[in-house]
């Protein structure tokens, strides 16, 4: 009886303070950030040096597409909606039903960077060629100057704002090749690309690395002079979407204002994107 | 003593020795109250089944209103995505079902054969060991496997496909026809008397390894020939399926194997078979039905599954050319819903959005049936073995 009696104390003890524990964490305000794999590493980036600077604010970001960004803010899921692609004309429509007015910043450049396997011989193409390529017209290297074998075209799944930049800028309406294989994020095309040789895909000029080649379009190489000046012809604004113009003053709008710092420009093309302005 | 016993009254038996009304009643209500806690928690699983077809239920009827069923189960063209979309499923279909076939060629002949090493062959202790080992494929998280299958398995199968396949292809093949050759050369041997049958046995069995090292040799060449050109295909996706669907099958299988008990083996024996026959001839179709059903069991796991097939199959709605050729990338109807789910918004595309549910309802009607059918297997085969 007496040992019963000393565990029901102790349990009691614990089950007390762990209740108690949570209570006396900081207030902390949090900032929850969703959508584009292009845009996520540049709001990981931002969030990172915000959060250093602040301590009393907690921003976590997920990258689940474009498209589920602008869901979560339609329902208010979240409060910045990182987007590699304007809203839709529907999106617009669905939010503003909703009650939420999305107020669309540009944070950086992006360019579409078309990338073959480093053994691939192919210096570049046109963007005709890149449409005949998915659109299975062009089905095999030696048509283009490679070797013979056949193209094996990676494509971005549908949630994609590079995918959908892909489709307006390249595609111009025409229907991808079936055959075309589907991945889900920018990492996975390069890592794609990386390991077969026959392959082609797309992905935002920040995941461009050593272990993928970049053709060069219309013999244009792209990089940041080129794609921010508008010569590169397959390139892109990318936008953090808010519900509104954050009030001023608050860390909302003192983090999605970052970009126009020399430090968030800095951080940008440290990323690989290009900058909006010279700093 | 006996004073005491005389003095019991009527009085004080039911004062004393039986319950009062008032705790009869107690414990009436207390145990009316415990059935309905424990009935309802019991049913709250069968209440969340039903909330979950009713809604997807509810969300695919207007797409079969909108789009109607013909061009949803006949064509192959899947562009959801655009202004006249099209809603073609049937390739999805077709890669959904190549995938899980795929699946079941690798999950079942080894795990049958495993349950009965497992069950028969191998001694107790090593059964201790390699039991758990199995069941440890089982507890590896879905996406690991995706994850495996998109970052090593991919490009182990561009660059070594087909000597991957050309070894995979001995290692089964080989002890298959070594048995094989053993029993048919013993068949025909069977034929002829006396000495002739000695020399006749060792005569077929030298004739038919030949034929059989020249066929193998042919194919081992084939294969090492073959060019994967791109490793996320079906042969990856059905590849890494049937490892996940084997601890079903082998668990499940050896659970039936075990319940043929001890009784049919050890008569079995006692009349003289051998090891191999009592394996063939009467276990394997005393467990029969148990068999059949941890198949149902691992097919209904490689068709559920969206991970491995969302990183490893290539997301390609297309029928392959010709049908049976597993190195084109294909697209399950598992893999189509996680893809699409971001974009298929209610407002921004009705028929891109109950599409979705369209499929979900189909494969929940495929898992429902198939979980009926094994369901009923299995209870015939139990009460042919007696419970």
């Amino acid at each position: 009886m007496k040992g019963l009696n000393l565990i029901t104390v102790m349990a009691v003890i614990l089950l007390a303070s762990s209740i108690a524990a949570p209570g006396s964490a900081v207030a902390e305000e949090k900032i929850i950030i969703d959508g584009s794999t292009t845009v996520g590493p540049i709001a990981k980036a931002f969030a990172e040096y915000y959060m250093s600077k602040n301590k009393d604010v907690n921003i976590s970001v997920s990258e689940s597409g474009s498209g589920n960004g602008a869901k979560s803010l339609i329902n208010g899921m979240c409060d910045i909606a990182d987007m590699s692609r304007f809203m839709k004309d529907k999106e617009f429509a669905a939010a503003i039903d909703k009650g939420r007015t999305p107020v669309a910043h540009v944070v950086a450049i992006d360019g579409i960077v078309m990338i073959v396997h480093p053994s691939n011989p192919v210096k570049g193409l046109t963007v005709a060629q890149v449409r005949d390529i998915y659109m299975g017209k062009i089905t095999n290297w030696n048509q283009l100057g490679g070797p013979n074998v056949e193209i094996v075209m990676i494509s971005r799944d549908t949630n994609s704002g590079t995918y959908e930049t892909f489709e307006k800028l390249v595609m111009k309406k025409e229907k991808i090749y079936e055959k075309a294989e589907y991945v889900g994020s920018n990492g996975a095309v390069r890592q794609r690309v990386q390991s077969t040789p026959a392959a082609i895909g797309y992905v935002g000029l920040g995941f461009v690395d050593r272990s993928v080649k970049a053709l060069e379009i219309n013999g244009i190489v792209p990089d940041m002079n080129t794609i921010s000046s508008g010569i590169y012809p397959i390139a892109r604004p990318l936008f953090m979407f808010t519900d509104g113009y954050p009030k001023l003053g608050t860390h909302l709008h003192r983090f999605i204002t970052l970009y126009l710092s020399p430090k968030g420009q800095e951080i940008v093309e440290e990323i690989g994107f290009i900058p909006l302005t010279k700093y | 003593m006996n004073d005491r016993i005389l003095e019991l009254t009527d009085k004080d038996i039911r004062n004393r020795l039986l319950m009062s009304k008032g705790t009869q009643r107690h414990r009436r209500l207390g145990a009316l109250a415990g059935n309905a806690v424990l009935i309802t928690i019991a049913s709250s699983s069968l209440v969340a089944l039903l909330f979950i077809f009713y809604f997807i239920i509810r969300d695919a009827i207007p797409f079969f209103q909108l789009e109607g069923i013909g061009e949803f189960l006949t064509s192959s063209r899947w562009y959801p995505s655009r202004e006249e979309a099209e809603f073609g499923a049937l390739a999805i279909f077709v890669g959904s079902a190549l995938v899980t076939v795929g699946a079941v060629i690798v999950a079942v002949p080894m795990g049958v054969l495993a349950a009965l090493c497992l069950s028969d062959i191998l001694p107790f202790s090593m059964r201790q060991v390699v039991k758990p080992v199995i069941e440890m494929l089982a507890a590896v998280p879905s996406v690991v496997y995706g994850f495996f299958a998109l970052v090593v398995f991919a490009p182990l199968l561009q660059e070594k496909g087909g000597g991957l396949l050309s070894v995979g292809a001995l290692i089964v093949l080989v002890p298959i026809s070594i048995v094989g050759i053993g029993v048919a050369s013993d068949l025909i041997g069977a034929r002829f008397r006396g000495g002739a049958r000695g020399i006749v046995r060792v005569t077929s069995a030298v004739i038919m390894t030949v034929i059989v090292a020249i066929a193998l040799f042919l194919l081992n060449r084939f294969l090492g020939d073959l060019k994967i050109v791109s490793g996320t295909n079906a042969l990856n996706a059905s590849i890494i399926l049937g490892i996940m669907a084997l601890p079903t099958v082998v668990s499940v299988s050896e659970d039936a194997i075990n319940a043929v008990g001890r009784e049919l083996r050890e008569g079995s024996y006692a009349l003289g078979a051998t090891r191999a026959e009592t394996l063939l001839r009467v276990i394997i179709p005393a467990a029969k039905s148990g068999i059949i059903a941890a198949v149902i069991l691992g097919v209904m796991r490689a068709i559920g599954e969206t991970m491995v097939v969302w990183m490893a199959s290539g997301n390609a709605a297309r029928i392959p050319q010709p049908i049976f050729n597993y190195l084109e990338p294909i697209r399950t109807l598992t893999a189509t819903i996680a893809g699409d789910m971001g974009e298929a918004d209610h407002v921004t595309g009705s028929g891109r959005y109950h599409v979705l549910f369209a499929m979900a309802f189909c494969l929940l009607v495929i898992a429902f049936v198939s979980n009926l059918i094994s369901e009923m297997i299995l209870r015939r085969s139990k009460r042919k073995l007696g419970g």
